[in-house]
């Protein structure tokens, strides 16, 4: 009995969609701890301003990596329920940004004081965020546009429009409050973006557990017109992930403009797209939409960001980074694939029966 | 040919199963869902690796090993899926040479020549240059028919050719298989309709649960004999159903649950009136595109309605979606369980619980416990043959998959429930089911609307018929005027 049932959670282990993500952190943990066990080394340190700050690839990893984690969790949605991805969202995250500096900023771009209050300028920037998200939604659910080349629109121009909003000038904040979303509050020596999608990754699940989103996602995801027969609308759902999307895409900006204080239209948040794209497919979720896992793809974007701070960590060029990226990502996202994991299924089991033949035997 | 055999270990496998089919024969492969027969015809097309027996054919030494689709094609054995499996935005004359072209160049004009010819001398009303989602689901399913035969092939099998044909184009399908057999052609005919077992072949072979029952001469098993042996058990049941629709005639001058008129919708069906009282069962029928379904979907709002009153229990109501039907308690089954019924990723209890959620609403999730406690009672109430809760549904066999989805609309407690074709394709023992099902659902006071293309399953559960033809409301029949000649006749129009 207990054999059987040791049996049973070993090939649920490969079945879980988690396991992906988990087998890949374990690997680039345990690559760094043959090749340079400092990767895991956390030192007390100082910032400039004399706050307490821990420092280490681990800390950077959950710093980064946390932008990535709140892009996937509107990835996820809008893939699910349309099927395909969201290529605008750093060019989105370059107009966010842009409004939360110009609201704080006023007209005067090197002003001294703050012009509005800063929950405001990031209301305004999740307004103006979910207005492209919407307007993303629309072109997908209502013109039945494929989700990336619809979204194409809006990362060609996205970066112009953000350049616009502030008359192609580059504002600064001086407040240091402004910091410290990007950053650290003083006394806390854990990076604030860890705590913020932490709030985001609880308010998701509980969207996910108190309403019917996740269902009506995959629903739509997996067989538009049967879900249309059960009384949904897919069109309002589609453009209801996107503008979620819009709002995660909101707080990024807030994280990215904070950590500069400013902002650079044509670097910030760039091919961030493709790791929250990875993100989801690492975690094991279709791309082609329909039945997704939340954490899984949360835990892709750690995982994402653990590697590339790893090729960094190894001095490989910024320019060089991709390359070593896509090797690695090919990697991950064959072994993530069903047809792969089936046969693995298949051949640890054939190495159990065998074991169990033998006991008889 | 000179028989089959093959052994598969394992739960849902074929048993030392045997089939011999003769030269110029046609022979019907039967039985209920989850026999074996796709499996034994995948084996036999190489879709599926055999673990075990053999395989003869004719003209070749010993064994012949097929493990591949192409290797079976090679060796002259073709297949008409169900489900069409061509490209619906290439040509007629494309779709016939797709993929047996000799190198990389083609020849145009000899191509679309060559399927003129075919098509000519098989009387399918096409032409090579026609694109094919143009053509009637009828003539694309005889024109894969048609790739077959012109890939010379000596053993045809057809997986339930008809189940989407309307009788005269099953009348003209049929003449092509006798063609075929005349010139030699072993044809595999399989299916779910026992009148065209009767009407075209010469031997039946039965399976169940995965094992040879027999194989017979068809004038030695008459049909109540073969249900018997399909299901496995001596079994009256379908003449048991008809003894209590007497039960289900409703009471007149009473507000009607659902009152229309003039409804119509952009689908191009005629303004049609429509009432249905309560308790009642009636039905739709006609032929294929006579605008059967149109005229549920427009009800249900399922298409974009143009035009027309509906009343619930005397109020007017608006239905422009799906949901505000379910919200005036309709329920609506889709004709096409694949492509609008099943959410194929799904659990059977997502599946189950799907309508019933939406209406309770956005923010309004079933409690996990709760959900798992509904879906356990319609599985066990509806008998569902489901590994667990959580099956994906696209898993399930057709039969259950339906009652997944007669589940999920039972589960939202409609005042009407619309059935479009719930027994398509479905093995004889869940139609029976269903059928009993209808008739208890009205006994308890629901009202339910029937189609079906089998037109003594309406007679046995309907009381009240509308015929459709040419997307016009032509009659409405009910008491003695409910038989098999009177449906034809109003069916076929003019006075005869």
């Amino acid at each position: 009995m207990e054999r059987v049932k040791q049996r049973f959670v070993i090939s649920n282990i490969f079945r879980n969609q988690l396991f992906i993500p988990i087998a890949a952190l374990l690997i680039i943990f345990i690559f760094n701890l043959i090749a340079d066990p400092t990767f895991f080394k956390i030192t007390l340190g100082y910032n400039n301003a004399g706050n307490p700050l821990l420092n280490g690839y681990l800390i950077t990893i959950l710093d980064y990596g946390s932008e990535l984690a709140i892009l996937a969790i509107g990835m996820t949605l809008v893939t699910a329920a349309s099927g395909g991805q969201d290529i605008s969202v750093g060019a989105a995250i370059a107009i966010a940004g842009s409004v939360i500096l110009r609201v704080l900023c006023g007209s005067n771009s090197r002003s001294e004081e703050l012009q509005a209050p800063i929950i405001v300028a990031f209301l305004i920037a999740c307004v103006v965020a979910a207005l492209f998200g919407a307007f993303n939604g629309v072109l997908v659910a209502v013109f039945k546009i494929q989700p990336m080349v619809a979204t194409l629109i809006l990362y060609t121009a996205g970066r112009s429009i953000a350049a616009w909003i502030n008359n192609n000038e580059l504002p600064i904040v001086n407040d240091v409050r402004f910091t410290y979303f990007g950053g650290l509050i003083p006394g806390i020596p854990i990076p604030v973006p860890f705590f913020i999608a932490a709030i985001c990754v609880a308010i998701i699940f509980l969207i996910l557990k108190f309403t019917t989103l996740g269902l009506y996602t995959q629903a739509v995801g997996i067989n538009e017109r049967a879900a249309k027969l059960n009384g949904l609308n897919p069109v309002v759902i589609k453009i209801l992930t996107f503008v979620i999307l819009g709002l995660c895409v909101a707080v990024c900006g807030l994280i990215k403009t904070s950590r500069l204080s400013t902002i650079n239209y044509s670097v910030i948040a760039k091919d961030i797209e493709m790791d929250a794209i990875l993100a989801v497919a690492l975690g094991g979720n279709a791309l082609g939409g329909g039945k997704f896992n939340m954490w899984a793809s949360i835990l892709g974007a750690y995982v994402i960001q653990a590697l590339t701070t790893t090729l960094y960590k190894f001095n490989v060029k910024s320019n060089a980074l991709p390359a070593y990226k896509a090797v690695v990502v090919i990697i991950l996202v064959v072994a993530s694939a069903p047809i792969v994991r089936e046969k693995a299924q298949e051949i640890v089991k054939k190495i159990k029966s065998g074991k169990m033949e033998k006991e008889v035997a | 040919m000179k028989g089959i055999d093959k052994v598969f270990p394992g739960v849902r496998a074929l048993q030392n199963v045997d089939f011999r089919l003769c030269e110029g024969e046609i022979h019907a492969l039967m039985g209920e869902n989850g026999a074996g027969k796709s499996t034994l015809i995948k084996v036999l097309t190489g879709v599926y690796v055999k673990d075990g027996g053999q395989i003869f054919l004719k003209d070749h030494e010993g064994e012949v090993h097929i493990k591949s689709p192409q290797d079976a094609q090679n060796l002259g054995i073709s297949t008409v899926y169900q489900e069409i499996t061509l490209c619906p935005n290439l040509s007629v004359a494309e779709n016939m040479f797709i993929g047996r072209t000799k190198g990389a160049t083609l020849n145009w004009s000899q191509m679309n020549k060559a399927t003129s010819e075919i098509l000519q001398s098989l009387d399918i009303p096409a032409t090579a240059t026609m694109q094919l989602s143009n053509c009637s689901i009828a003539v694309q399913q005889m024109i894969a028919i048609a790739r077959a035969v012109d890939m010379e092939c000596k053993v045809l099998i057809l997986d339930e050719p008809t189940s989407s044909l309307d009788d005269n184009e099953v009348a003209k399908l049929f003449k092509l298989m006798r063609d075929l057999k005349a010139k030699g052609v072993g044809i595999i005919f399989v299916t779910h309709f026992l009148d065209q077992v009767y009407e075209v072949c010469d031997k039946i072979t039965v399976l169940r649960d995965g094992q040879l029952v027999g194989e017979y001469e068809i004038e030695n098993l008459p049909r109540l004999e073969l249900v018997s042996k399909m299901l496995g058990k001596e079994m009256d049941d379908l003449s048991e159903i008809k003894e209590n629709s007497g039960e289900s005639t409703a009471v007149k001058d009473e507000v009607p649950v659902v009152e229309v008129e003039g409804l119509h919708s952009n689908t191009g069906i005629k303004p049609f009136d429509f009432y249905i009282n309560k308790g009642e069962v009636n039905g739709f029928t006609g032929l294929l595109g006579s605008g059967r379904s149109e005229c549920v979907r427009a009800i249900f709002g399922a298409d974009r309605v143009v035009g027309g009153t509906v009343k619930v229990n005397g109020k007017e109501v608006k239905i422009k979606a799906p949901i505000d039907a379910m919200k005036n308690g309709i329920g609506y089954l889709p004709e096409d369980r694949k492509v609008d019924g099943i959410i194929g990723d799904l659990s059977v209890r997502e599946n189950i619980l799907l309508a019933a959620q939406v209406l309770k609403g956005f923010f309004k999730p079933y409690k996990r416990s709760e959900q798992y406690k509904l879906a356990q009672e319609y599985i066990r109430m509806l008998s569902i043959k489901t590994a667990s809760e959580d099956t994906p549904i696209r898993s399930l066999s057709g039969g259950n998959q339906q009652k997944v989805i007669l589940a999920r609309w039972l589960l939202t407690h409609p005042e009407y429930l619309i059935l479009d074709e719930p027994t398509r394709g479905i093995d004889i023992g869940t139609k029976v089911d269903i059928q009993k099902l209808v008739l208890k659902l009205a006994s308890e006071g629901m009202s339910v609307t029937f189609i079906s293309s089998e037109t003594d399953e309406m007679l046995r559960t309907c009381s009240r018929l509308i015929v459709m033809r040419d997307l016009n409301k032509v009659g409405e029949l009910s008491g003695d005027d409910l038989n098999q000649t009177k449906i034809m006749s109003t069916i076929a129009g003019g006075d005869k």
